[in-house]
C-alpha cells in the first residue's frame, strides 16, 4: 500500500505540476508537451485505480491521437505574443468574468459533491466482477444497460465527422487528379495515340 | 527453497526481480538488433549484388559494434537556434518507447516482462506515442528539412495507426482476449490454429479475412516504422534525411536504435498476433516430458525465428519496392485499408456471433 500512495502522490504531483505549466509556459508547443505529460500521469492515475482499460485508452485516444493533432496545428501556427499580449487589457474584464463564473459553479459542484456527494467518505472502487477482466465488465455495461445512449454517441460523432468534412471539403475547378483505374486500365490501345504534324504547325493542345 | 521465494516476495526482491528482467530482455534486444542490422545491409546489399560491410570482424560481423563506437564517440552538436531540452528530450523519447513496448512481449512461454490483461492496448497506446520523438526532433532542431520531415511522419503514423488498430481488433474479436501470452496460447497445436488462418479448423473460413489483413497488418507497420517504402519523412532525394538531419552521434543513434527496435517489435507483434508467437507450426505433445526452462527455450527458438523472417521480409521490402508518393501513400491508408479493414471487422464479428464457433470464448 505504501509503494501506491508513493505513486499517487508522484503522479499526481506530476499531473498539477504540468497541467499548471500548461497554462504558464510562454512557448505554445512547451505547453503542448506539459498537456500531453498531464494526460499521461492522468492515465497511470486510472492505472493505480485499477483502470487499465481506461488507461490505455486514454493513452491511445488522447496522448495518440488528439494530442499530435493539437502539437500538429500550434507548431503550423506562427504565434506572435506580441500580437496575443495587445488586447489583454481590453478583453480582461469579459474574460474575467467568465473565468469567475466558471470557477464559482465549479466550487459550488465540488463542495455539493464533497460533503454529500460521491466524495463525502472514503470509498474503494467497486471490484470487477467474478473472473471478468476490466475491459470485459465495462463492454458488458456499455452494451447492456447503456445501448443507447453508446449508440447516439455514436450517431454524435459521425454526424460531427461529417459535418468537418462538409465545411472543409473544397472542390477546385481544373485540378488534374490521379485516377489509378484508369492508368492501370490504360493499354498500348488506348495509352497512345499517332498524329500527323504538318511542320510549324504543332498539336495546338 | 522457502527462504528464496520469500526473498522474492518482498518489495526488495521483487524490485530487483524485475529490474533483471527489463536488463534482460533488454540487452537481448540490443544485442540482436546489432546482428539485425547488419543483416539489414547484407540483404540489401545482397540484392544490388554488392557485397555490404564486410571489412570489421569475420563477415563484416561486428560493423555494428564500430558503429557503435564511432557514434558514442563523436561529439554532440546541438544547433544554436535549437529548443535544447526538447531536441535531447526527442531521441531519448524514441527509445525509450521503442523498448518501453517490449515489456509486454511473451517471448516464450512463461516469458514476459509484465503479463498484463490489456497488453494489446498497450502495444497500441505505446507504438502511438512513438511519433512524439519524431515530431519534437523536428520541430526542436528550428530547421526547415527536418521540420517537413517530421510533419509528414506524423501525419502518416496518425494515418496508418487507424489501421493498424482496426487489423488488431479483428484479431482480438478472434482471441476474445487482449492477454497477449493468452493469444499465443490460443494458438497453440499447429499452424491451423494459428490466426493468420483464422485460428481453429472450425473458423477457416476466417482464412479469407485473415489473411489479407496480415498483410494489411505488414504494410501498414512498414509505414509506422518510416520503413521503405513509406520512407518519405527521411526521404534521402527531397528531405536530406527528414526530421534527423540536425541530429548527430549519440543523440543519432538513439533514434536510430529506437527506429529499429520499432520494427523488430513489429515483426514480433505480426508473430504474436498472426503467426503464433512462440507455438511451433506442429502438434508439440513430446514438449509435455520436458522441462518448463527447455519448453521455455524451444518456444523462444520459435518466436525468434518468425520474428527474423518477418525482419527478412522487410528488409527485402526496402531493397526491391521503390518509394511511394506523399498522396499515393495517404490514399492506400485512408482510401483502402481503413474501409477494407473496417469490412474486416464488421465480418469477423458477424461470424463471431453467427458462426458456428459462436459464443466460445
Amino acid at each position: 500500500m505504501a509503494l501506491q500512495a508513493i505513486a499517487f502522490y508522484l503522479l499526481a504531483i506530476v499531473t498539477i505540476g504540468s497541467g499548471l505549466a500548461v497554462v504558464s509556459v510562454r512557448n505554445p508547443v512547451h505547453s503542448v508537451l506539459f498537456l500531453i505529460l498531464t494526460f499521461f500521469s492522468a492515465a497511470g492515475l486510472f492505472l493505480l485505480l485499477g483502470a487499465e482499460f481506461l488507461a490505455m485508452l486514454l493513452v491511445v485516444v488522447y496522448v495518440g491521437a488528439v494530442a499530435v493533432l493539437f502539437l500538429f496545428v500550434v507548431m503550423m501556427l506562427d504565434v506572435d505574443f506580441g500580437a496575443l499580449k495587445q488586447g489583454f487589457a481590453r478583453y480582461m474584464p469579459l474574460g474575467g468574468l467568465v473565468a469567475g463564473i466558471l470557477a464559482a459553479e465549479m466550487i459550488v459542484v465540488a463542495t455539493a459533491v464533497a460533503t454529500s456527494g460521491a466524495a463525502s467518505g472514503p470509498r474503494e472502487p467497486m471490484a470487477a466482477l467474478d473472473g471478468l477482466s476490466n475491459t470485459e465488465t465495462i463492454g458488458r455495461v456499455l452494451y447492456t444497460d447503456y445501448v443507447y445512449f453508446f449508440q447516439a454517441a455514436g450517431l454524435v460523432l459521425l454526424v460531427a465527422m461529417i459535418g468537418a468534412i462538409v465545411l472543409t471539403l473544397r472542390h477546385k475547378p481544373g485540378v488534374r487528379r490521379q485516377v489509378i483505374a484508369d492508368q492501370v486500365a490504360r493499354n498500348a490501345q488506348t495509352g497512345m495515340r499517332s498524329v500527323q504534324i504538318k511542320p510549324g504547325e504543332g498539336m495546338g493542345e | 527453497m522457502d527462504a528464496t521465494t520469500n526473498f522474492w516476495a518482498t518489495p526488495g526482491g521483487w524490485t530487483l526481480l524485475a529490474v533483471g528482467q527489463i536488463a534482460a530482455v533488454m540487452i537481448w534486444i540490443l544485442l540482436s538488433l546489432a546482428f539485425l542490422l547488419l543483416a539489414d545491409r547484407k540483404i540489401w546489399a545482397g540484392v544490388q549484388m554488392r557485397k555490404g560491410p564486410n571489412m570489421v570482424g569475420p563477415f563484416g560481423l561486428l560493423q555494428s559494434f564500430a558503429d557503435f563506437l564511432k557514434f558514442v564517440l563523436k561529439e554532440i552538436v546541438i544547433p544554436d537556434g535549437a529548443d535544447k531540452v526538447v531536441f535531447i528530450l526527442a531521441p531519448l523519447i524514441s527509445f525509450v518507447l521503442a523498448f518501453g513496448a517490449w515489456a509486454v512481449v511473451p517471448l516464450a512461454p512463461g516469458w514476459v516482462v509484465s503479463d498484463i490483461n490489456v497488453g494489446v492496448l498497450y502495444l497500441l497506446a505505446i507504438s502511438s506515442l512513438g511519433v512524439y520523438g519524431i515530431i519534437m526532433g523536428g520541430w526542436a532542431s528550428n530547421s526547415k528539412y527536418p521540420f517537413l520531415g517530421s510533419l509528414r511522419s506524423a501525419a502518416q503514423m496518425v494515418s496508418y495507426e487507424v489501421s493498424i488498430g482496426f487489423v488488431i481488433i479483428t484479431v482480438i474479436l478472434l482471441a476474445g482476449t487482449m492477454n497477449l501470452q493468452t493469444i499465443v496460447a490460443q494458438q497453440g497445436g499447429g499452424f491451423w490454429n494459428w490466426y493468420v488462418f483464422g485460428g481453429g479448423l472450425s473458423n477457416l473460413p476466417m482464412a479469407l479475412i485473415m489473411i489479407p489483413m496480415a498483410v494489411v497488418f505488414f504494410i501498414s507497420a512498414l509505414a509506422e516504422t518510416n520503413r521503405p517504402p513509406f520512407d518519405l519523412p527521411e526521404a534521402e532525394s527531397e528531405l536530406v534525411a527528414g526530421y534527423q538531419v540536425e541530429y548527430s552521434s549519440t543523440p543519432y543513434l538513439l533514434f536510430m536504435i529506437g527506429e529499429y527496435a520499432n520494427i523488430v517489435l513489429m515483426c514480433a507483434i505480426i508473430t504474436i498476433l498472426f503467426f503464433g508467437g512462440w507455438q511451433a507450426p506442429f502438434p508439440t505433445p513430446f514438449l509435455e516430458s520436458w522441462p518448463a526452462t527447455a519448453q521455455s527455450f524451444f518456444g523462444f527458438m520459435w518466436f525468434f525465428a518468425k520474428t527474423v523472417f518477418f525482419f527478412f521480409l522487410i528488409a527485402m521490402v526496402k531493397a526491391i519496392v521503390p518509394r511511394y508518393r506523399y498522396d499515393q501513400l495517404m490514399r492506400l491508408g485512408w482510401k483502402i485499408f481503413l474501409p477494407t479493414s473496417l469490412v474486416a471487422v464488421v465480418l469477423v464479428a458477424a461470424w463471431r456471433v453467427f458462426g458456428p464457433a459462436q459464443g466460445a470464448m
